[in-house]
C-alpha cells in the first residue's frame, strides 16, 4: 500500500521535473496564444510530424491576449496573435513583446505589401514587433430578404429595423458609425481633442439609436444565433460570421458598408518572456506555406498574408468573399492604424455613457 | 513527548488552511490593494494616490451601477428566501424517509451541471424564438414572438434559480433540528398556524435563514455570468464593470479599486443584515 503511494509520488515528482526542465533544442513545446480557427488540428498534427515540436493552443481575443501577457509580464506563451493596431501601444505601456528577428523569417512567403505595412505599423523604438498572418474585415451582417435596405452603419438606426438590430458596445462600433456619419476618426487618432469631438457626435447618435437595439452582443456565437433565429435582421459583425451564416441561410450574408468595411490584420508577435523562440519561428514559417495557409483559411474563414495562400481555398468561400467585396469595396476598406496609448480611455468613457443612457 | 506530538499534529492540520488563507486570499488582496492605490501618470509610470477611488465617486455611472447591483442582489435574496422556505419546510417537516431524500436530491440535480449550461438553458426558454414564446403562441395567448430575455426580470429569474439550493440546504438542516413536539404543543395550547410559524418555527430557523441569506447575497453580488448573459442593453452589473476595466480598458488600477469597493459593500450589507436580525456571525455559522 505504502510502496504504491511512494511510487506515485516519485512518478509525480519526476513528471514535474521533466516539465520544469528546459527542453532540448530541436523539440520544444510551442505555447500558442491565438484566435479560434487559426491553429486547426490537422495543421498542428502536420507541424508536429514535420518538426518534432509539440503545440499547445490557447484561444482568446485581442483584449484578453494583452491582459494575459500583462499579468505575467510577457510570460506563459511563446507566440501570440494580436491585431496589428494593438502592438505598439501595448509594448509602450507594458513591454510585453520582444522584437522579431527578420533574418529567421522566410520573407518570400509573405505578400510584400502586407509584410511592409505590418512592419511599419508595429515598429516601436526602431524595432519591428509584428508579422502579418490573417486579415479580414468587420462590417454589416444582414438578412437581405428582411432588411435589404441596410447598406451602411447608420442604417441600423432606421425605423424599418427597429428592435431587430444588434451590435457590440466596443470600439469598432464607434469607428464604423463615425465613418458612416462622414467623419474620419483614423485621421484624428493623434489629436485627442479632435478625436473627442468625433466621439461626442458618435455618442449622441448611438444614444439616439439605442431604442432600435435588441441587445448589445458579446460573443460571436451569440450574434450568430440571434441572426440565425431571425430575432435580429441587421447587425455589425465580422465577415466570416456572415459567410458562415450564408452557408446555412442564403438570405443572410456579409455586406461591406458604403462607408467602408473596417480592416484588421492579426499578426505574429513574440511575448517578452517566451521560452521557445525556435519553435515559434518554425511555426511562422510553416503556417505561411501556401498549402498550410489555405488549410487555415478554410477553417478560420479569413484569408492570409501568404503568397498564393488562396490557391487551395474552397470555391464556396471564394464565391462568398467575391459576393461581399467588389474591387471598389476592397479599395474602400479602412485599415486600422496603430491605436495610440490612452485613446482607449476616451473611447471607454464614451461607451460607458452610451451604456448608461436610457 | 505526547504533547509535542499532538502540537505537531495540530500545526500539520492547520497548515493547509493557513496556506490557503495566506497564499490565495491575503497575498492577492494585498497586491490588489497596492494596484488600486496606483495612479497612472504616463506609460509605465505610476504614483500612489486615491484617484481611483475618487473616480468611482465622481462618475455617477459607477456608483449607480454599484447601488443597482446591491439592491437587485438584496431583492434576489429576499425572493430566494420566500421561494426556498416553503420548499425547505415541506422537505424537513412534511416528508419522511425515501420521499425526503428524493426531494432533496431533486433540488440538487440541476447543480450537477455548470452554471453556464444552466444559464444557456434559461436563454433557450426565454428568448423570442424560445420555448415559452412558442408555447404562448400555440396556445393563442400571443400573436407574435414574445421577448422575455434581455431584461432585469430575466436576471432575477436566473439569480434566484442559481442560488436557491444554497438557501434550501441550511434551512432544511435547521428545520430538521426543530422537535415536532414543540409544534404539537403549540397547537395543544390553542395557537393557529400563523402564530406557530411566527413564534416557534421562524425563531428556531433564524440561524439557517441568516446563513442562507448571506450565502445567496454573496453569490448574487459576485455573479458575473447570469447578469451578463440574461441582461439587456440597460442591465449593468458591477462585476461586469470590473471585468471591463481589467480586460477591455487595460485599467487594472480602477478595476482593483472597484474590487475593493465591492468587498467593502458586501461586508457592510452582511454586517447590517446580522445587526438587523439580531444574529451573530459565530452563532449563525456554528449552528447551521
Amino acid at each position: 500500500m505504502f510502496a504504491n503511494f511512494e511510487k506515485l509520488g516519485v512518478a509525480a515528482v519526476t513528471a514535474t521535473a521533466i516539465y520544469a526542465l528546459p527542453m532540448a533544442a530541436g523539440a520544444d513545446t510551442l505555447r500558442l496564444l491565438t484566435w479560434g480557427g487559426y491553429a486547426p488540428e490537422e495543421v498542428i498534427a502536420k507541424f508536429e510530424a514535420e518538426t518534432g515540436h509539440t503545440v499547445e493552443v490557447t484561444t482568446s481575443n485581442n483584449e484578453e491576449m494583452i491582459a494575459k501577457l500583462r499579468a505575467t509580464n510577457g510570460g506563459g506563451f511563446d507566440l501570440a496573435q494580436p491585431s496589428q493596431d494593438r502592438i505598439t501601444s501595448a509594448q509602450e505601456e507594458f513591454g510585453i513583446y520582444k522584437p522579431i528577428d527578420m533574418s529567421r523569417i522566410k520573407s518570400e512567403l509573405f505578400i510584400p505589401s502586407m509584410l511592409a505595412a505590418t512592419a511599419e505599423n508595429s515598429t516601436f523604438d526602431g524595432e519591428v514587433y509584428g508579422l502579418p498572418h490573417v486579415w479580414g474585415t468587420s462590417g454589416l451582417v444582414v438578412n437581405t430578404a428582411k432588411a435589404g435596405d441596410v447598406t451602411d452603419y447608420t442604417d441600423l438606426c432606421e425605423a424599418s429595423v427597429s428592435g431587430k438590430v444588434s451590435y457590440r458596445l466596443k470600439r469598432p462600433t464607434l469607428i464604423g458609425f463615425a465613418y458612416s456619419m462622414g467623419l474620419d476618426p483614423f485621421a484624428a487618432y493623434d489629436d485627442a481633442d479632435a478625436y473627442q469631438e468625433i466621439l461626442d457626435q458618435v455618442e449622441a447618435k448611438l444614444i439616439d439609436c439605442k431604442p432600435n437595439v435588441k441587445t448589445y452582443w458579446g460573443g460571436g456565437d451569440e450574434i450568430k444565433q440571434l441572426l440565425r433565429s431571425g430575432e435580429v435582421i441587421a447587425s455589425m459583425a465580422w465577415d466570416t460570421g456572415g459567410w458562415q451564416l450564408n452557408a446555412d441561410d442564403a438570405d443572410i450574408t456579409f455586406v461591406a458598408p458604403e462607408a467602408g468595411a473596417l480592416g484588421w490584420i492579426d499578426t505574429f508577435v513574440l511575448p517578452a518572456r517566451g521560452r521557445a523562440d525556435d519553435a515559434a519561428y518554425d511555426w511562422i514559417n510553416f503556417v505561411m506555406r501556401p498549402d498550410i495557409a489555405s488549410m487555415i483559411t478554410n477553417t478560420a474563414g479569413n484569408f492570409t498574408a501568404a503568397v498564393d495562400g488562396d490557391a487551395g481555398v474552397n470555391a464556396d468561400l471564394k464565391a462568398r468573399y467575391q459576393g461581399s467585396f467588389d474591387q471598389a469595396a476592397i479599395d474602400n476598406i479602412k485599415w486600422y492604424p496603430p491605436v495610440p496609448a490612452g485613446l482607449e480611455a476616451l473611447e471607454g468613457a464614451t461607451l460607458d455613457r452610451v451604456n448608461a443612457a436610457k | 513527548m505526547t504533547s509535542d506530538a499532538s502540537r505537531l499534529g495540530f500545526y500539520l492540520l492547520l497548515a493547509p488552511i493557513l496556506l490557503w488563507l495566506v497564499l490565495l486570499i491575503i497575498l492577492p488582496h494585498i497586491g490588489l490593494f497596492i494596484v488600486s492605490i496606483s495612479e497612472k501618470v504616463g506609460p509605465r509610470e505610476y504614483e500612489y494616490g486615491l484617484g481611483n477611488y475618487a473616480a468611482f465617486f465622481g462618475e455617477p455611472l459607477y456608483w449607480r451601477t454599484f447601488a443597482r447591483t446591491a439592491i437587485m442582489s438584496i431583492l434576489a435574496t429576499a425572493l430566494t428566501l420566500v421561494l426556498g422556505f416553503p420548499i425547505a419546510y415541506y422537505i424537513a417537516k412534511l416528508t419522511k424517509g425515501r420521499t425526503k431524500t428524493t426531494l432533496f436530491l431533486m433540488c440538487m440535480i440541476p447543480f450537477w451541471v455548470s452554471e453556464l449550461v444552466r444559464t444557456f438553458g434559461w436563454m433557450i426558454l426565454l428568448r423570442e424564438t424560445g420555448v415559452f414564446s412558442n408555447l404562448l403562441q400555440s396556445l393563442g395567448l400571443a400573436s407574435g414572438g414574445v421577448e422575455m430575455l434581455y431584461n432585469d426580470a430575466a436576471i432575477m429569474v436566473g439569480l434566484v434559480y442559481t442560488s436557491i439550493l444554497f438557501m434550501v440546504v441550511p434551512l432544511v438542516t435547521t428545520l430538521d433540528s426543530l422537535d415536532d413536539s414543540l409544534i404539537e404543543a403549540g397547537y395543544d395550547l390553542g395557537a393557529n398556524s400563523t402564530s406557530i410559524m411566527r413564534e416557534i418555527v421562524i425563531p428556531h430557523a433564524m440561524p439557517g435563514i441568516v446563513s442562507g441569506c448571506i450565502v445567496v447575497f454573496m453569490l448574487s453580488l459576485g455573479n458575473y455570468l447570469t447578469p451578463i448573459l440574461l441582461g439587456g442593453k440597460d442591465s449593468l452589473w458591477f462585476t461586469g464593470m470590473i471585468y471591463t476595466q481589467f480586460i477591455t480598458r487595460f485599467n487594472w488600477e480602477l478595476g482593483a479599486a472597484f474590487g475593493f469597493l465591492l468587498l467593502a459593500l458586501s461586508s457592510l450589507v452582511v454586517f447590517v443584515g446580522l445587526k438587523l436580525s439580531g444574529q451573530s456571525l459565530s452563532e449563525t455559522m456554528g449552528r447551521s
